[in-house]
């Protein structure tokens, strides 16, 4: 690995000169960005600014245009350990034709790379990862009857389930009550304290806040900052903002960060 | 009677295809009405059916008796070959799956049409393909729907959960780095194998029926993947059996009568089922959580009172 020589943490992701073209729009613009064992970054930005795409081509759903982008020192793709991966999507209409309860959806987090069928024991992790986002009693529920944030939780017992080392979330707590927000953060600050690595798309720092360790902000499709956590701005004084310090990056944050107040909750 | 039915060597041989289709039909049929693709049955028989015509044209060529020797192995091809072209085209995303299905279904019987022309039959040549032909089921034909579906039930229920991943959310799979072009290509061929076992028994042109009413209606009654896939292939054994069981003393198409009663338990079913679930609810679906906002003490009481009447 490139960065390992001149940084004593060990890479885990790794971006480098990213593009990523859709039809004729020039979406990523040359992305680098680096995350280290045992970090926790936040890559924030505007709608539309790339992050969703970034964290695509970062787990190999999109492929990239040019550049390169590593997991774990493997280029992604079939070299990458997957076990040690979890990924959380946007909520999305995922979800086929016909129901599927929690269970059966959680323990398809199970399978990864070349594991095809679930291992010994597949019950009972599925039921604690269930327990750690607060649905240990939903397993039998059709997913599709569960609320939006329910759904959500569920996507993200399907990552925990495989006890990754790195999890890679895209707004996790998009639409979450902020009592789950708060069990979330506080699930997260168990897994981190234990050495997990995180590279989490938010619309603002929320519950994550104390945990966030570094922030990447694109703009556009490219980095624009790559550093300390913005601050959230003075005007936030809604339920679940805690934190209301003023600080001077908010100015180099601008409109951008403006636009990622916008949108959390339903 | 039974005894009489089942000592019938034709009906015993009729009887067990049915059965073997009966199970495996609808295992495939849980995954394409799984990822939206119900209709994807339906193309594959259409382009199978180029495949009997290919066959045939062969065994003439071949100077084989009979001359649709080499029909079912011909369907075999063709369908896998037609399968795994349309996931081909779907990955390309030129072409939409939607799209890529209509243009089979074209291709297929007006190349099947156009090669039983060239080959000395006529259309009337495919009518046994098209609409099943159980009673003429001979023991060669019986071990290749023993072996296909035996080669189906395995990748079709071992793979279950794999499968199932890769139906259930694509992009979490290829985020999960399980082989997922793989996967669908399985899913393609083993769907290809259902027809083409089910050819004899329903018929091409309804193939597609016995892999999804089933589904349909155990859709109905159950809200889980594993057990609509087992739910549907017990309807899928009842109505193909049953339906066997009344072509043998009346006569009529096996064929359109296994699917009328499949639809027929599915219209049934469809109307008991509300019936059944309505009953009392299992308790208060909202789970009782903190609100985000601080709310005035009247508002306060009014939720504790809503919660009581859920209760």
């Amino acid at each position: 690995m490139r960065m390992s020589t001149d940084h004593p943490a060990v890479t885990v992701v790794e971006a480098r000169a990213l593009h990523f073209r859709a039809g004729a729009s020039h979406i990523l613009r040359g992305v680098d960005l680096t995350v280290r064992r045992g970090e926790v970054v936040a890559l924030l930005g505007a709608n539309g600014s790339g992050k969703s795409t970034l964290v695509k081509s970062l787990v190999g759903i999109n492929a990239p245009t040019q550049g390169e982008a590593r997991l774990l020192g493997a280029p992604v793709g079939s070299g990458v350990d997957w076990s040690r991966v979890g990924y959380v999507p946007q909520r999305s209409g995922a979800g086929g034709g016909i129901p599927s309860t929690a269970q059966e959806v959680v323990a398809s987090g199970l399978l990864h790379g070349r594991r095809l069928r679930l291992p010994r024991g597949w019950r009972e992790r599925v039921a604690a990862a269930l327990d750690q986002v607060g649905l240990g009693d939903r397993g039998g529920d059709p997913v599709h009857l569960l609320s939006g944030g329910q759904q959500q939780r569920i996507l993200i017992a399907r990552a925990l389930v495989r006890e990754p080392d790195l999890l890679i979330l895209d707004e996790p707590v998009a639409g979450v009550d902020v009592a789950s927000q708060e069990a979330f953060a506080a699930t997260m600050r168990r897994l981190v304290d234990d050495g997990l690595t995180v590279l989490v798309v938010l619309h603002e720092l929320g519950e994550l806040e104390p945990l966030v360790t570094r922030a990447v902000v694109l703009g556009h499709g490219k980095v624009v900052h790559d550093g300390a956590p913005p601050r959230p701005r003075e005007d936030h004084d809604r339920a679940g903002h805690r934190h209301q310090h003023p600080h001077a990056d908010d100015n180099t944050l601008g409109e951008q960060a403006r636009a990622l107040d916008l949108e959390v909750r339903p | 009677m039974i005894t009489l039915m089942l000592t019938d060597p034709f009906m015993q041989r009729a009887l067990l295809a049915a059965l073997l289709v009966g199970v495996t039909a609808p295992v495939v049929g849980t995954y394409l009405v799984q990822r939206k693709l119900s209709l994807l049955g339906d193309g594959i028989g259409h382009v199978a059916l180029t495949g009997v015509a290919l066959g045939w044209l062969v065994g003439v060529g071949a100077g084989l008796t009979p001359n649709d020797a080499l029909a079912v192995p011909g369907a075999v091809v063709a369908a896998v070959v037609g399968s795994v072209l349309i996931e081909v085209v779907r990955r390309r995303g030129r072409t939409s799956g939607d799209l890529a299905l209509a243009i089979m279904f074209y291709g297929g019987i007006a190349g099947g049409v156009l090669l039983i022309g060239i080959a000395g039959g006529s259309a009337g040549n495919l009518m046994q393909y098209l609409f099943g032909s159980i009673s003429t089921v001979s023991d060669a034909d019986l071990w290749l729907t023993v072996v296909l579906s035996a080669v189906v039930l395995t990748v079709g229920v071992g793979l279950r959960h794999a499968l199932f991943s890769v139906s259930h959310d694509e992009e979490f799979a290829v985020a999960s780095g399980l082989p997922v072009w793989a996967l669908n290509v399985v899913v393609a061929v083993v769907s290809a194998l259902t027809v083409t076992v089910a050819m004899r028994v329903v018929g091409l042109l309804l193939v597609s029926a016995l892999m999804i009413v089933p589904v349909a209606v155990a859709q109905q009654v159950t809200h889980a993947f594993g057990r609509t896939m087992l739910t549907a292939s017990v309807v899928g054994v009842v109505v193909c059996v049953s339906g066997l069981t009344i072509t043998y003393w009346h006569n009529v198409s096996p064929g359109a009568t296994i699917v009328v009663l499949a639809i027929a338990v599915y219209a049934v079913v469809s109307l008991v089922a509300p019936l059944l679930t309505r009953g009392r609810p299992a308790g208060d679906p909202h789970p009782d959580l903190p609100d985000d906002v601080d709310l005035p003490a009247a508002a306060t009481e009014r939720a504790a009172a809503a919660a009581k009447e859920c209760r």
